[in-house]
């Protein structure tokens, strides 16, 4: 097993955070894992991306041009990243604020509302975790069981909104499932 | 159960130099290698430790050489024009003999340059840096895991060998996280009788880098060539990676290295036999293995982030016994998998013919 | 025979190798009786400087760190961080301290290092052969400024003590001269209280010692001794500029 993903968006969509906790998910589960941020110019202008590594190998190169996924939490990310995702890869779309159409035809394209469900949900700030739910959904590179141990680690101080996370990241599987369901019906 | 934490390369640098017995970091701020005094500033205090920002790189270099003076381990780190600035100092440790890690948190240049990885101040680092002739012991970790090896060795190698001990990497390694184990390390102390302590009970200690006489600062200088000659007959460290049976030996050290590694990956699984040395010590220059490993290859790969300059030693060692091809990026710039991989699939179609 | 002058222990003994008349001798004599009379040579570090006192650490006999040229306050920072027990002091020239080592002063000065400058002031580099220093008056002749030291050229020289005196970090701060026995006596008490102040652990202590250098001025002692009576005291004003008290 070797996973590789960007996850990008705007500063405050808790991109950077997502990806760590991903990282410390694989951890747990004795994986090796490498998670590293954009930074420097790149991150001007309120964008943010990481790159987060999951390998049942030793990691080798921490810069990837072209992962086998990627998660876009907004327009300008989809835009710069579209075209990296490897072929047969996996691309997430945070439809709420990338609402345009994904020309790639070569990959898997899962569109998730992940800020109007985590509004919905009682707090946009989960909009990540709806993401990363479709996201492992369909890349089961992680267990949702290690993802909802470390959110516990990770909110051990702020216990009150573990349960609105847990239920994002749920929701956001069942969008992908729904999705993924209704193409194959096709 | 692992002890394994996640922790970014800077981090990881102020946490393994507590842990090394480490008490007293002076610096100034520089990108890319900022976490590291947010760091400490926050941790040394909790261990009665001395976090200090100071004015300037040099007066920061300088509040080092006091420290090590005054028989302290003590840390430095600054990134490629703070070290430039810095190098006053340290010449002035190495001729002073005191010991001190210095971490160089690599950017690219020259000039202000960028904040995106570089390997580009390895001459500075391997062959001296500032005036005279002398060399700090350099180390190049490859993960976050070695970063605290290394910031641990570069201690005790230090202390050892009363030298001043440079741990070079790069933007890339200092924010990226990765799972550490911190284990059971146990820092190998010395006494210090030479110290500046106050002279209590002794006679009055002087450290001093002026030699007036020259028959007396020559005597010096061969005093610090045998201790470098010492440092290169037992400190040479390297990787031999997937060498065993390889016809094409790529050459790298730190970031490079793990693009390089995942390069080789690619091309082992089209069959093509290549394999890494990879250099975990600059200065001394691992040349013993590298010499053997030379032997049992076709052609030298060499990879820097730099218009080459860990070249210039490789080929000292090979002394015109294979070919040596070169691929650098420059001006923060990395090279992809891929164009590692595709340039090695060149070399081994070239030496087998493939191509006119 | 009763002995009523001797070597203070905190000097070795080893003859002074500076110029005939120069008063880093006596600067250094007053250093060690002070480190004598307040009993602290065996937990003193003295930090010596690059200039013509760059061979400090051959006459104190206490533990000594040479410092790089005007770094002496950033090192002796080093070890005070180190040592906070100790008394630290740092022995440093014009050129060094108020040029090339400006940050580094300004600074010590301004964390409040309990540390003690002795600061030699004879307007000019000594040991690079009499080049014009930070603080040579103007229209003085050096081997830098052959036609005088000129506004235009090279601004006006720099009053140490009363640069520092505006930083909250400073505790006490005087200007003293060795022309003559009378401010001589007046420098040893000064330097004194500098160090007394340290080992109360008051914050940081500068003594600027206005000196002389026959050799690079061109004159013989005592005219070296008049001409900064008269051409030093009137620009450098001796006086204390800060007592925190």
């Amino acid at each position: 097993m070797h996973e590789d993903l960007i996850i990008a968006g705007f500063g405050g969509q808790g991109v950077m955070s997502m990806g760590q906790m991903l990282a410390y998910a694989g951890l747990t589960e004795g994986k090796n894992v490498l998670w590293m941020p954009a930074y420097g110019p790149e991150t001007r202008g309120g964008f943010a991306n990481c790159t987060v590594i999951v390998s049942d190998m030793e990691i080798g190169s921490p810069i990837v041009s072209h992962p086998r996924s990627i998660i876009v939490m907004n327009l300008p990310s989809l835009d710069r990243f579209e075209d990296s995702v490897k072929p047969g890869g996996t691309l997430v779309v945070n439809t709420t604020l990338a609402s345009r159409k994904v020309r790639r035809k070569d990959i898997d394209v899962i569109l998730v509302p992940a800020t109007e469900v985590a509004t919905e949900l009682g707090d946009l700030r989960a909009a990540n975790m709806v993401a990363l739910g479709a996201f492992l959904e369909c890349k089961p590179m992680i267990s949702f069981k290690a993802v909802k141990k470390t959110l516990q680690k990770v909110f051990a101080n702020k216990k009150s909104v573990i349960p609105l996370n847990e239920k994002a990241l749920e929701r956001g599987a069942e969008i992908a499932r729904e999705q993924r369901k209704a193409r194959s019906a096709v | 159960m692992s002890n394994k934490v996640l922790m970014k390369g800077n981090e990881a640098i102020g946490e393994a130099a507590i842990t090394a017995g480490c008490r007293h970091f002076f610096g100034y701020p520089i990108t890319p290698q900022s976490e590291l005094p947010a760091y400490l500033s926050k941790h040394m205090p909790k261990v009665g430790g001395v976090f200090l920002q100071a004015e300037s790189e040099v007066a920061a270099i300088n509040m080092v050489y006091g420290a090590a003076a005054a028989g302290a381990r003590v840390l430095t780190s600054s990134s490629s024009p703070g070290i430039s600035l810095k190098q006053e100092g340290i010449s002035y440790l190495a001729s002073s003999e005191l010991p001190a890690v210095i971490c160089n948190v690599m950017r690219a240049g020259p000039g202000l340059g960028t904040i995106q990885p570089a390997q580009a101040d390895y001459f500075q680092a391997v062959k001296g840096g500032g005036h005279g002739d002398y060399h700090n012991i350099v180390l190049a970790p490859e993960s976050v895991q070695e970063i605290i090896d290394h910031v641990r060795l570069g201690f005790d190698l230090s202390d050892k060998y009363l030298n001043p001990a440079m741990i070079l990497l790069d933007g890339a390694l200092g924010q990226m996280m990765e799972p550490v184990d911190f284990g059971d390390y146990k820092p190998e102390l010395q006494e210090k009788p030479w110290a500046a302590t106050g002279c209590k009970g002794r006679k009055m200690n002087a450290i001093t880098s002026i030699h007036i006489d020259p028959r007396d600062m020559e005597a010096h200088n061969i005093k610090l060539q045998e201790k470098y000659s010492k440092i290169r007959e037992s400190e040479q460290k390297c990787e031999e990676w997937m060498l065993e049976d390889a016809e094409i030996m790529v050459v790298a050290y730190g970031l490079c290295a793990r693009i390089c590694k995942s390069a080789i990956r690619v091309c082992r699984e089209k069959g093509i036999k290549v394999g890494l040395f990879r250099l975990i010590s600059l200065w001394p220059f691992p040349e013993k293995k590298l010499d053997k490993a030379i032997d049992k290859v076709k052609e030298v790969f060499v990879v820097e982030l730099s218009a080459g300059q860990m070249i210039e030693d490789v080929k000292l060692v090979d002394n015109g016994r294979k070919p040596i091809t070169f691929h650098g990026r420059m001006g923060g710039m990395t090279p992809s998998v891929e164009d590692i991989s595709d340039r090695i699939e060149l070399i081994h179609d070239r030496i087998t013919q493939k191509v006119g | 025979m009763k002995v009523v002058y001797e070597r203070p222990e905190s000097l070795l003994d080893v003859p002074f190798t500076y110029c005939p008349g120069c008063t880093h001798g006596i600067i250094h004599r007053m250093v060690a009786d002070t480190l004598d009379d307040l009993g602290i040579r065996e937990r003193t570090i003295g930090v010596s400087p690059v200039g013509c006192s760059v061979f400090a650490y051959e006459f104190f006999n206490c533990d000594m760190v040479a410092a790089a040229h005007g770094r002496a306050p950033a090192v002796a920072t080093g070890i005070k961080r180190v040592h906070p027990d100790k008394i630290v002091f740092t022995y440093q020239g014009d050129g060094d301290l108020a040029a090339i080592g400006t940050a580094e002063i300004i600074h010590a000065a301004a964390r409040g290092e309990n540390i003690t400058v002795i600061f030699a002031n004879n307007v000019i580099y000594g040991m690079t052969g009499g080049q014009m220093a930070p603080t040579t008056l103007i229209g003085q002749k050096t081997d830098t400024t052959p036609y005088g030291r000129s506004v235009e050229a090279n601004g006006h020289p720099i009053r140490v003590c009363e640069l520092l005196s505006s930083l909250d970090g400073v505790a006490y701060l005087e200007r003293v001269s060795t022309h003559d026995p009378k401010h001589v006596l007046k420098a040893q008490k000064a330097i004194k209280k500098a160090f007394q102040y340290q080992v109360d652990g008051k914050g940081f202590t500068l003594i600027e010692l206005l000196s002389t250098c026959p050799s690079n001025w061109g004159m013989n002692p005592l005219d070296s001794l008049k001409w900064l009576e008269e051409s030093m005291l009137p620009y450098y004003k001796p006086g204390v500029y800060k007592d925190i008290g």
